[in-house]
């Protein structure tokens, strides 16, 4: 630690370069994500098609999911069973979910179709097939939180498969509490994260081509040239 | 038996179901499969509007 260094300093080439973790980090987001990326003003041409869409309505129908579901856990798990406006939230909340899936369901087959994973972009192929199977364990502890004969079905058939691979001990879904707090908290926020990290990956990459696109990746060619060596500014 | 319908009791309605053989599927899910084929032909058949200036 040196108290007579400034924490920037000017570069060879004029740019300004960092000496404190901080400011490597800044260095580093801001070269891999750099604010017009981040919100970008347009997107390519190719992008004018309805088959894009379907992502951002997965995220739109995530955002009501969100919404309803904190309305539903702040009243607890029976409170729909008795109140008009809770039944109107939960039917609402059930629908957004299944509009989720299916945006989402129609979201990968448009990828799959255009090989999303090309240039570079495995990373947030994997993290779209990874939000896709946290979401559906999400949606299968909200079906085992109905407080109703359908989730105790539910439950009771799932209890087998979950004890034959020996986690039944530790998630079980017959314990309503257990489930309600993995359903409100920790499934959630898993998903809000791997969508979360699904978006800035496409930021940061751009939106795949399509396949028969001339150009391999305008919108990455038309940015900043990212340095051949990642961790460049770290030294 | 006691007075209480099943829909009152929470139970869950049977269902439609059809059957092909060995492949067996609820009407409603089908309903579901269906919608995003039909969704996804058209996002790929029906054209975009363009509103604002594309680069």
């Amino acid at each position: 630690m040196t108290a007579d260094r400034g924490p920037v300093s000017a570069a060879e080439d004029g740019e300004a370069r960092f000496s404190t973790w901080t400011g490597k980090t800044r260095g580093w987001a801001l070269r891999r994500l750099p604010p017009d990326k981040l919100l970008p003003e347009g997107q390519p041409s190719y992008v004018s098609s309805w088959i894009y869409v379907f992502g951002m309505g997965a995220v739109a129908a995530f955002v009501y999911i969100l919404g309803s579901g904190a309305v539903l856990a702040l009243n607890g798990p029976t409170w729909f069973h008795v109140s008009g406006l809770g039944r109107f939230i939960n039917s609402t909340h059930l629908w957004s979910v299944e509009l989720f899936f299916m945006f989402m369901v129609i979201h990968l087959w448009g990828k799959f179709w255009m090989a999303a994973w090309r240039g570079g972009r495995a990373l947030t192929w994997i993290t779209g097939m990874l939000a896709f199977v946290v979401s559906i364990v999400t949606a299968f502890t909200g079906y085992l939180l109905q407080t109703n004969f359908d989730s105790q079905w539910i439950a009771f058939q799932a209890k087998d498969a979950l004890n034959a691979v020996g986690v039944g001990a530790w998630f079980n879904v017959a314990d309503l509490g257990q489930i309600l707090m993995w359903h409100i908290t920790l499934l959630p926020l898993a998903v809000a994260v791997v969508v979360a990290l699904h978006v800035v990956l496409v930021r940061m990459h751009g939106v795949v081509p399509p396949l028969e696109a001339a150009t391999s990746d305008a919108q990455l060619r038309s940015a900043a040239p990212i340095p051949a060596v990642d961790g460049e500014d770290m030294k | 038996m006691l007075g209480i319908k099943q829909a009152d009791a929470g139970m869950p309605d049977t269902g439609i179901y059809f059957q092909w053989g060995d492949f067996l599927i609820q009407f409603g899910n089908l309903v579901v499969i269906a919608t995003m084929v039909v969704l996804f032909i058209l996002a790929l058949v029906i054209p975009f509007p363009h509103g604002k200036t594309r680069k």
